[in-house]
């Protein structure tokens, strides 16, 4: 794994590892009667179980010069591995979550899996855990693929993808410990915030530094969307999470903001790491294996460019849509309304163009499980912008604002365009990565994309009955004035839909497992299972061949 | 220090708005410029090429 470093990227990783480990012992020492300490014990740990790795390696014959002939793609592989394992873990936190608001008792009466601190394990795993690791992994391999140049150094890209999930791995065990700085989507604490940011800073350098070797004049507009991602998210995360800890022995810390402008930031933050992490990051996987799978160019790429701009320019100023009827001034509820109707320009020119692009090649994707991901992510990228822009609308967020219709919208975003661009590019990538000829069975795939799209729909139609009932409830008045249900009245009607959406989890997570299961037997079965499973499976060699020539 | 309500308005609403349309105007004008044309037709299937790999 780490055996393609240098002597000096050995000596360099010891040093960074001896620092993590010295820092985990001050915050063991100052945090001792603090949950803080039981976090500087793990950074401790992880630096020596790091230290164990690179002593092992160290005296191992260097690299020779003929490394520098191939793309680096140890930190990718390693990086799809890890988006697997959280995906089916946050999936099946997902589940349980979905499960107590169906049966609150499943907590077990443990503090640390009551609703309030799983929910944020599940959202950290799945968003982070998942999709940022699928982020980093593939945006190695495409930054390398369109630049036509290596990854700078062999150090740095495993830094920031260790260190990255050293950090989703502080906040997740962070919050069932009770610790959280209670901002959505920005949970961790100031010393978790504050390794991110070390590690983020590096992987915007590894972009820099790539695109500063590449080959190709003009910087192919994946690239432009996994730097937007990357900017973006540092200036978010930096902004937001000012804030003074209490001591430098303790876990806790608060904000530089208070009451509106508290939630006016978190919700710059939240809507945008929306639009950066969640959107942004997964056109840019969009607008490489899209094209790379189907075997054509992207349909237009001067709409790319204008999507590209239109979506980072307005997204910047939709967050505000959160807060509509709070004590945020109209005109800037009403300016993230505006902005959040006209972003729906960009995001359907991008959704229309992955659409378009496959127009000519639908023979490919009723043949093509991994293609069929990606052209439903698509759809649903179409959809769920549509939905994301009506609902900004003040008169119908006074209808849908804290209801289910939110959840279901959210969802509708993660499971089905998120999670769906995902798989179709991890599908794309595993064969080539290890060298297979395609996947070890075709035929799992279909499984899990039927599983994953049954989930989706199921989950996101429980939800939006749900949501407008709930919405609907809440504001029905009686002759006397009064309203006419009761909070608890409108949770009774909820319950049928509750159990409905546990379902629609449950197949995802189930195709998640069968996901990671064919990835893991690929990444095990050398290419000799090749002829005995072709004759086990007669239709499946379409998933790699479609894509293994695309000059046709 | 603090620049209250009614110049953040103002901003917004002047400075803001023509910072927006300008750059929308550059956005397309880029786009379209036709000599950018071949670079990006160039871009869109630079992607297609088979694995060699890298440059340097």
């Amino acid at each position: 794994m780490i055996g393609q470093l240098t002597k000096a990227e050995r000596q360099y990783a010891l040093l960074i590892l001896l620092g993590l480990a010295l820092c985990g012992l001050i915050f063991g020492i100052a945090g001792k009667d603090d949950p803080l300490g039981i976090h500087g014990a793990l950074i401790g740990v992880a630096a020596l179980a790091g230290i164990f790795k690179v002593i092992s390696v160290y005296y191992d014959p260097e690299p020779g010069d003929e490394r520098l002939t191939r793309y680096y793609d140890d930190p990718t592989k390693f990086g799809i591995v890890l988006a697997m394992i959280w995906a089916v873990f946050g999936l099946f936190i997902g589940d349980w979550v979905a499960w107590l608001l169906v049966k609150p008792d499943f907590t077990f009466n443990a503090g640390w899996a009551s609703f309030g601190r799983l929910r944020p394990v599940h959202t950290t795993s799945v968003l982070f855990g998942f999709g940022g690791n699928a982020l980093i992994a593939t945006s190695y391999y495409v930054l390398q693929r369109t630049s036509r140049a290596r990854l700078p150094d062999q150090l740095s890209p495993w830094f920031v993808l260790l260190g990255y999930n050293l950090f989703c791995v502080l906040a997740v065990t962070g919050y069932m410990m009770g610790i959280t700085q209670s901002k959505e989507y920005a949970e961790p604490e100031w010393y978790a915030d504050i390794w991110l940011l070390v590690v983020w800073v590096v992987y915007f350098a590894i972009y820099l530094r790539t695109l500063a070797r590449r080959k190709e004049p003009h910087i192919y507009v994946a690239n432009w969307y996994y730097m937007a991602f990357i900017l973006v998210i540092a200036i978010l995360h930096i902004v937001n999470n000012l804030a003074v800890p209490v001591s430098f022995g303790s876990a806790k810390s608060y904000s530089l903001f208070s009451g509106v402008q508290d939630a006016m930031t978190e919700w710059w933050y939240g809507h945008n790491a929306v639009a950066f992490f969640l959107t942004a990051g997964f056109l840019g996987m969009m607008y490489y294996f899209v094209p790379v799978r189907a075997g054509r160019p992207i349909y237009s790429y001067r709409m790319s460019i204008i999507s590209f701009w239109g979506i980072t320019f307005f997204y910047m100023w939709a967050g505000s849509h959160h807060l509509h009827y709070t004590a945020l001034p109209q005109w800037v509820q009403t300016l993230g309304m505006t902005f959040s109707l006209m972003l729906l320009i960009p995001s359907w020119a991008s959704a229309a163009n992955a659409l378009l692009t496959l127009n000519g090649a639908w023979d490919k994707v009723r043949d093509d499980a991994t293609l069929r991901f990606m052209m439903v992510a698509a759809v649903f990228y179409g959809i769920t912008t549509f939905e994301g822009s009506f609902l900004a609308i003040r008169s119908v967020n006074s209808l849908s604002h804290y209801t289910d219709w939110t959840v279901g919208h959210v969802h509708a975003g993660a499971l089905g365009w998120v999670a769906m661009i995902t798989f179709g590019s991890i599908y794309t990538i595993v064969p080539w990565l290890w060298k297979r000829d395609r996947m070890y069975s075709p035929r799992l795939v279909e499984v899990h994309f039927w599983f994953a799209l049954a989930g989706a729909v199921v989950y996101v139609f429980a939800m939006w009955n749900s949501g407008i009932i709930q919405g609907l409830m809440w504001r029905t008045y009686n002759e006397s004035g009064t309203l006419a249900y009761s909070f608890v009245d409108s949770l009774i009607a909820m319950h049928p839909y509750y159990i409905a959406r546990a379902i629609g989890g449950l197949l995802f997570l189930i195709g998640g497992i069968v996901g990671a299961y064919n990835i893991w037997m690929t990444i095990k079965t050398e290419s000799k299972i090749l002829p005995q499973s072709a004759v086990d499976a007669p239709e499946p060699a379409l998933g790699g061949e479609a894509v293994l020539q695309p000059g046709e | 220090m603090d620049p209250g309500h009614d110049t953040l308005v103002w901003f917004s609403k002047s400075f803001g708005l023509f910072y927006l349309i300008a750059l929308s105007i550059t956005t397309v004008v880029y786009a379209y410029w036709p000599s950018n044309q071949k670079a990006f037709d160039h871009a869109a299937k630079s992607v297609l090429h088979n694995e060699d790999g890298p440059w340097r």
